[in-house]
């Protein structure tokens, strides 16, 4: 129950880092990715800003045998740098510079109950699905 | 729009941080949003589910009570019908393929010095800047 309530803070926390930092909004994104336009640096400020905090904080957490609440940590655990990394990596390029939408920007945006952005996380759902049927388990 | 919003992407960026930092400190798990999401997906038992949706109506909850209390959200749509249908199924691809987005390789992968995630971060934003400069400057 605890982790249940320590998700949903998280979630709440997250949407106003992205909303402050107008991350949510495309035009924003668009902004940085247009190199050859008007380039916007407020995202590398964002990520600076989260960096700052995630880099020297995340080793001295992961240095504790367990987390607070759970009994392990769930880690990714792949290490190799294998082709499916990077056509994904690609892929996903691809579809960020079209719509300037990332997963979790577009997850939050969908709190303005834009057609579009609903369309977009439901395209977005779908994709994942059919890349996870392709999965080797 | 065009300024750049130095102040609130500082701030935003470690609020993003700090969202990250408790939930792997509190639950021992990346705020990766697409694999938060994906998980969904192919998640087995319901507890697991349940910190997965939690998270999500948070981020949504979130969005809502910044809406209410600072005047709306900022939302400039950049592409519409089709466009955004396409984009849509390449980001939700890419990400299950590639093993995650912004939030899972960006901020939380290059903080546990995951070659991997530096690979992905380098290779996603060099292709959305390549997108965007065919998109916008050439067709």
């Amino acid at each position: 129950m605890a982790q249940i309530a320590v998700a949903f803070a998280v979630g709440i926390i997250f949407a106003f880092g992205l909303a402050v930092s107008e991350m949510i909004n495309p035009a924003r994104v668009i902004g940085f990715l247009d190199v050859a336009g008007r380039w916007d640096p407020t995202l590398l400020l964002v990520m600076a800003g989260a960096l700052a905090v995630t880099v020297p904080i995340f080793p001295l957490i992961l240095r504790r045998s367990k987390p607070i609440l759970a009994a392990q940590f769930s880690l990714p655990t792949k290490t190799r740098l294998d082709p499916p990394l990077v056509t994904g990596a690609v892929i996903f390029g691809a579809g960020w510079g079209l719509a300037g939408f990332c997963p979790g920007p577009a997850l939050a945006a969908l709190a303005s109950g834009s057609p579009s952005v609903i369309l977009f996380v439901i395209a977005m759902l779908v994709g994942q699905w059919l890349a996870s049927r392709f999965e080797t388990r | 729009m065009t300024e750049p919003n130095t102040l609130g992407g500082l701030i935003g960026g470690a609020l993003i941080g700090l969202a990250a930092l408790l939930l792997l400190a509190l639950n021992g798990r990346i705020a990766g949003i697409s694999g938060i999401l994906g998980g969904l997906i192919t998640s087995t038992g319901r507890g697991d589910r349940f910190w997965r949706c939690a998270f999500i109506f948070g981020l949504l909850a979130g969005a809502g009570l910044y809406a209410l209390t600072c005047g709306g959200l900022p939302l400039e749509l950049q592409a519409r019908g089709p466009t955004l249908l396409v984009a849509g199924l390449l980001v939700g691809v890419g990400t299950r393929l590639g093993s995650g987005c912004t939030s899972g390789h960006g901020v939380c992968g290059l903080a546990r010095r995951s070659p991997r995630s530096l690979l992905a971060t380098m290779i996603f934003m060099v292709a959305a800047a390549l997108t965007v400069f065919l998109t916008r400057h050439i067709f």
